[in-house]
């Protein structure tokens, strides 16, 4: 582990996220999943530190295996930062605005959304659908018999 | 051996007409429960003084809670263990955020690296480590350095459904 970061940088890693003090992360197993946090600490090569202020993930203790690495750090988080100071970087950093509006996130949103859905819901969206297909047939007819 | 919880027992022999006071012996012993802290506490006891649980008592049995369970701290475990062939003295060292969770993660180590069970296994003392100086082992060491950072670069990624349509893949370039 010594040499990791020199020999990144000298091989051109295709690694792009790591775990790393500062890094965000989606939790993705227990009663905060689907939230965002941020690695506070390494504890060992199975877990870290994670704290979630702004995202209701309570710090605590928690697999690697159970985290997904997100593109997002935030620079310059000392190791061990507390929970205050946690929150202060991550408002800081806008994590929350980027996540929003990456397509990771907001396919999340719709799987959610689409899993949520009643019978009523999955109906409109049928007759949604439908009337879609029509007006797209209707289009093309027409450009076809302009075009002919 | 389940999760670990660290107790602080209080026990003494039972008081004699020669012995009316007799003297109170404090032990800090990880165990799953009470049950088992109690009966470590007349193992270790009976041990090191003439005492035994026949003709003695438990005064009072506490549990022990970490002061400051948010904070990653490095432990230092001593040990005496009995292997297949005779009995030996360890230092080993764990980073966690509790007493109790080092000394669990030690159970797990022992048996995993060693074939030691719970039985086989007297702890001697657990210490955390204050100065990263001090720190002896290097699986330790190199987690203390500063700026460490790791790539993940084997993961599992499970399927939510019951089945799933392709292969998993465990090892990518790009995504990871």
């Amino acid at each position: 582990m010594t040499t990791t970061t020199a020999t990144s940088e000298r091989l051109q890693s295709t690694f792009k996220r790591f775990v790393e003090v500062g890094r965000v992360v989606l939790v993705n197993d227990g009663p905060s999943a689907g939230n965002l946090a941020v690695i506070v600490e390494i504890i060992d090569h199975n877990r870290a530190l994670i704290d979630g202020p702004t995202t209701s993930v309570p710090r605590q203790s928690f697999p690697y295996r159970n985290l997904i690495l997100t593109p997002y750090t935030i620079a310059s988080l000392p190791r061990g930062a507390g929970n205050g100071a946690v929150k202060k970087a991550f408002e800081k950093a806008g994590v929350l605005e980027k996540w929003q509006s990456s397509g990771w996130a907001k396919k999340l949103a719709a799987r959610k959304q689409r899993k949520n859905a009643s019978d009523f819901d999955r109906f409109q969206i049928q007759l949604a659908k439908k009337s879609r297909r029509e007006e797209v047939r209707k289009a093309y007819v027409k450009e076809k018999k302009a075009s002919a | 051996m389940g999760r670990f919880t660290e107790y602080s027992v209080i026990g003494r022999t039972l008081p004699t007409e020669a012995t009316p006071e007799p003297k109170l012996y404090r032990m800090r012993i990880f165990a799953p429960n009470e049950v088992v802290a109690k009966s470590r506490y007349w193992y270790y006891l009976r041990q090191l003084k003439k005492a035994k649980k026949a003709n003695g008592e438990i005064v009072a049995i506490n549990v022990i809670h970490e002061k400051k369970p948010l904070k990653v701290k490095n432990f230092a475990i001593w040990l005496r263990y009995d292997s297949r062939s005779g009995t030996h003295n360890m230092v080993k060292e764990f980073r966690a955020l509790s007493r109790a969770e080092a000394v669990e993660a030690m159970y797990q180590d022992m048996a995993a690296r060693h074939r030691a069970r719970f039985r086989s296994v007297q702890i001697l003392r657990v210490a955390e480590i204050e100065k990263k100086e001090d720190i002896r082992r290097p699986y330790i060491k190199q987690l203390l350095e500063p700026g460490l950072k790791f790539p993940l670069p084997h993961r599992r990624t499970k399927s939510k459904a019951w089945y799933a349509a392709n292969r998993p893949v465990s090892f990518s370039f790009i995504v990871f």
